[in-house]
């Protein structure tokens, strides 16, 4: 073990993203074994005293704590690494901090009411974009809202009763609430969040699932047709307690605008007097709505997209898939472990490898995007740092055979995954099964990182169902169920 | 923050479009998150407005900040309350004593601030009470004083502000002294100030030597009556001064209305003179008082700086009063120090007081004094900023900026910054410089909390030692805790969410 160095500074506050620069500025200086740059919140708080590092009693949320453990060094070289270490946090926290050069400049706005007030009179079609910590999400969304501007909230932890206000005011005013918990939205080949640029369509979406639209959409581009929109609605808007507020009001637009011939509306498992309401409220109108909720005993994405396809008379193509030259040579467990940022597509992955036959004394399925995982820290899909860790365990133990996990590609992902996976799936015990969502534009790029990945050892799928099924033949095969 | 419709569509002959054209065309986006999504989004070739979000103040109930963005009172409350303090009118209809003005008694004291007594007051506040009881007579030297404050008992203590007063610096108000009495013929309400005592050793500042007893008696014997006569000869001739267009004049004259007030004295005077001099002609000076007097209280006032502090005060008390207890209102109504505690008090919450600790102002100090001497924030005089005076007007006193260590840039970024957290512009208080804007009038508690912008007060510094008097001048905050416990009080005035 080398010396730790812990630093605190109260009431700094920086977002989760530049905090993950932050944390990775350290961790690759050459010096630095091990390093956590984060708020004070009680899931960083837990995450940093695992790592063994002593930080002191009454922190909270808007402290930051530095935190780093330098490998064995003579005592000279430590004081000046501390020193380089801390100064490259600085050069990063310091980088979006910065404030107008001159006095007489306008002072920034610290609010969307400002920012909106500020640009008031323009012509341009305005969206707001909210992806600030849940509980604070409320307020930016609103002013958005009294502002008659449609918001979009990618936060997620936003407590139900502020989405159903925030909904009821938005429906008063003419304009939609995207989320909260919307990852991703397509409008006019803009994407938004975690997002693609597919080319214009025949068919929108309206999601209540980021990663399923994701991964419809990047489905249905492969072999080009694209979407017009993708209209995020949130997790839980098809819940007994939201009843489709914004489903409906995206439903609306999309059929008064006119130009879609189809809509597919994707959903997290609904409460289903509410998806009976939704029928009933587009019964009758133009264009046809073909309803795809996830979950057990449902269709999956990979056949919702082939039944689109058919639908507008286009072929359906070969998934693509890129697997090992060699195929593993030890002799893993029978157990399959789905490692997802994407809840859509663990709970997709579980629903596939259950019904391919796979008991569920062996699978186990965790979302890293839950919002358990999320509090304090950036979204697995950015910051897929927990995730690799789990699977570095998971990968090594012997009861595992597979261990499935996803990537996504895309606009506001990390820009480049396979960078950290491929030496986890190199050094893995266990296949590794990969679900690559995305599609060629994406600045990751499609084909290198599925080709990265195969390189290294895994099993890698464009199509969610068809990487569980291959999970679940795999342990299958050496004398499963 | 102004919160109109900016987008909504405003061209009735067109067909409503869905969603005010979400989908009719590539958005232009405002951000709050991550730099990272703004990012993305340039790089698609969309146009992005960023918004320098960060948390809200430490401390803040984040369900509280969400229950009072979510009351629906909220902000037509804003908007009534603002309006009503924008209107408000400010008249000097007399000059009386404050056992008439204000019904006190022998025993009965004013102190600026929150509620506070002998135990945690601080030196100046302390010494200001001394001098209040020997100058009522109630004791024969400062040592029985004490022990008669310490004992609490004998006498009685109020905020200024529980009765409709305001007073700077210590704000000790007894019954025996005069003051201003304001009024304010929109909403009829009526306000009161203390006469200004001048700077040097002065009761305000906690000082009660011989001197400073004898200047009080002066201003009650002489003063007093004379400003009395003047005042009501003006208002009953030609109609009462108007304060308001005086403070309106002085921020196109480089004063602030807080802590430089010289064009504003330099024009009271030039109001009143007249009248003291038609006085005398006419042999209608009070018993007892001569020309060599009229000279007298001429001089005094012209010699203090400070004179019309004490009228920038109560006008802005009356503006505030008028916005007072309109439910669901987060505008703060008043600021005050008492030199230990920083209090705020806000519309939609009575009369509580929302406290933390006062602190010690950064700026400049005078001879050979430092920080180590100077006392924590007093006075009711932020009351001056509550009314979207003072540090909010700092870009019209650019020469007030380098007393306390700032630059011109500097004034003009306090007043600039201001309006973030302030629900209106002043239609008659205007700043030349920047283009007759109005100054940012209104604080919303809602709005300090979510940006972390704090109110920038511009307040003149007291020694810590009673009797010291001024040590300095410079900026100070209020502490955060004002606000964040006045958003808890006003999340609990709120309805609960449906």
């Amino acid at each position: 073990m080398g010396t730790v160095h812990i630093e605190v500074r109260r009431g700094a506050y920086h977002d989760s993203v530049t905090l993950m620069w932050a944390t990775r500025a350290l961790a690759t200086m050459p010096m630095v074994d091990e390093a956590q740059v984060a708020m004070a919140t009680p899931l960083n708080l837990e995450l940093l005293a695992e790592r063994g590092f002593d930080v002191p009693d009454g922190l909270g949320p808007t402290d930051l704590v530095v935190a780093f453990r330098l490998g064995e060094a003579p005592e000279i070289e430590r004081g000046g690494a501390v020193k380089v270490a801390m100064g490259s946090i600085d050069d990063v926290l310091a980088a979006r901090t910065a404030e107008p050069a001159t006095a007489s400049d306008v002072p920034v706005a610290h609010t969307t009411g400002g920012v909106l007030a500020a640009t008031s009179g323009d012509e341009t079609v305005p969206l707001a974009f909210v992806s600030v910590p849940g509980e604070y999400a409320f307020a930016e969304a609103m002013d958005a809202v009294k502002a008659g501007v449609n918001v979009m909230v990618f936060s997620d932890n936003v407590p139900v009763e502020q989405e159903v206000l925030l909904k009821d005011e938005a429906a008063r005013r003419g304009v939609l609430v995207m989320g909260p918990d919307c990852g991703t939205a397509i409008i006019e080949a803009a994407g938004l969040g975690f997002a693609h640029t597919p080319d214009a369509g025949p068919v929108s979406i309206v999601a209540a699932s980021g990663t399923g639209a994701q991964h419809l959409v990047s489905l249905l581009q492969l072999p080009g047709m694209g979407a017009r929109h993708c209209l995020g609605v949130g997790s839980r808007d098809l819940s007994a307690e939201v009843r489709g507020r914004s489903t409906k009001q995206a439903l609306d637009a999309l059929i008064d605008e006119g130009e879609s011939e189809l809509i597919v509306v994707l959903t997290k498992p609904p409460d289903p007097d509410v998806l009976d309401e939704l029928r009933a409220y587009v019964a009758g109108r133009r264009p046809p709505v073909m309803w795809a909720p996830i979950g057990s005993g449902q269709r999956d994405l990979t056949d919702v997209a082939e039944r689109v396809l058919r639908s507008r008379r286009w072929s359906v193509p070969k998934w693509p898939q890129w697997h090992p030259l060699e195929p593993l040579t030890r002799r893993p467990g029978l157990a399959v472990r789905g490692l997802f940022c994407g809840g859509t597509l663990a709970t997709e992955a579980a629903a596939v490898a259950t019904a391919a036959g796979l008991p569920a004394d062996r699978l186990d399925v965790v979302d890293f995007g839950d919002d358990a995982y999320t509090r304090g820290r950036a979204h697995p899909m950015i910051d897929p740092s927990l995730r690799n860790e789990r699977l570095a365990r998971v990968a090594a133990d012997p009861a595992v055979g597979v261990a499935h996990v996803d990537v996504v590609l895309g606009y506001g992902a990390h820009p480049d995954p396979a960078a950290d996976l491929v030496p986890l799936v190199e050094a893995a015990r266990a296949n590794v099964v990969v679900t690559l969502v995305g599609m060629n534009g994406d600045p990751q790029g499609l084909d290198e990182t599925g080709r990265a990945l195969a390189m290294a050892g895994a099993h890698v799928f464009l199509s969610n169902a068809q990487a569980a099924r291959h999970a679940a033949a795999l342990v299958r095969e050496r004398g499963g169920p | 923050m102004s919160h109109g419709p900016p987008y909504a569509d405003e061209d009735d002959d067109r067909p409503p479009r869905p969603l005010h054209g979400l989908i009719d065309a590539a958005p232009r986006v405002v951000t709050a998150g991550p730099e990272m999504f703004a990012a993305a989004l340039e790089q698609q070739g969309v146009q992005v407005d960023r918004v320098r979000w960060r948390p809200p103040l430490t401390g803040t109930d984040p369900a509280a900040l969400a229950r009072v963005v979510a009351d629906a009172r909220g902000d037509d409350a804003n908007a009534a309350a603002v309006a009503r303090a924008l209107a408000a009118g400010a008249e000097l209809v007399d000059v009386l004593p404050a056992r008439e003005a204000l019904g006190l008694t022998g025993g009965e004291f004013c102190h600026a601030g929150p509620p506070i007594g002998w135990e945690r007051a601080s030196g100046p506040m302390r010494g200001a009470l001394i001098g209040a009881v020997l100058f009522e007579g109630l004791a024969g030297d400062a040592e029985t004083a004490e022990r008669m404050l310490a004992g609490g008992s004998g006498y009685d203590l109020r905020p200024c502000h529980s009765l409709g007063a305001v007073g700077p610096m210590a704000g000790v108000v007894t019954a025996s002294m005069w003051g201003f009495v304001l009024r304010d013929p929109v909403h009829g309400g009526t306000a009161y100030c203390t006469l200004n005592e001048g700077l040097g050793k002065v009761l305000r500042y906690g000082a009660y030597g011989p001197e400073v007893i004898e200047r009080l008696r002066w201003m009650s014997r002489v003063l007093g009556p004379l400003l009395q006569l003047a005042v009501r000869r003006r208002r009953d001739r030609v109609g009462p001064v108007d304060i308001r267009a005086i403070v309106a004049q002085m921020l196109h004259m480089g004063d602030e209305g807080h802590n430089r007030n010289r064009a504003g004295t330099m024009m009271l005077v030039r109001e009143l003179v007249p009248e003291l001099l038609d006085a005398a002609g006419a042999g209608e000076l009070p018993a007892g008082l001569g020309l060599g007097d009229v000279a007298d209280v001429v001089r005094f006032a012209n010699g203090n700086d400070h004179f019309f502090l004490n009228l920038v005060m109560p006008a802005a008390k009356l503006a505030l009063d008028a916005g007072r207890d309109v439910p669901g209102s987060s505008l703060v109504v008043a600021m005050a120090r008492n030199g230990t505690d920083f209090g705020i008090q806000v519309s939609g919450t009575g009369d509580a007081w929302f406290t933390g600790p006062a602190r010690v102002p950064d700026g400049l100090y005078l001879g050979g004094y430092g920080p180590d001497d100077a006392n924590p924030d007093i006075g009711d005089s932020a009351i001056t900023e509550t009314a979207g005076l003072g540090g909010f007007a700092m870009a019209a006193a650019p020469a007030i900026v380098r007393f306390v260590g700032g630059s011109a840039d500097d004034a003009l970024r306090a007043t600039r910054s201001m309006y973030e957290i302030t629900l209106a512009e002043h239609p008659t208080y205007r700043v030349p410089v920047l283009g007759f804007r109005g100054t940012p009038t209104g604080i919303d508690v809602v709005a300090v909390v979510r940006t972390g912008v704090l109110p920038s007060i511009d307040t003149g510094i007291a020694g810590r030692d009673a009797g010291t008097g001024q040590v300095g001048a410079g900026l100070v905050h209020p502490p955060e805790q004002c606000f964040t416990a006045a958003l808890s009080a006003l999340a609990e005035a709120a309805p609960p969410f449906p």
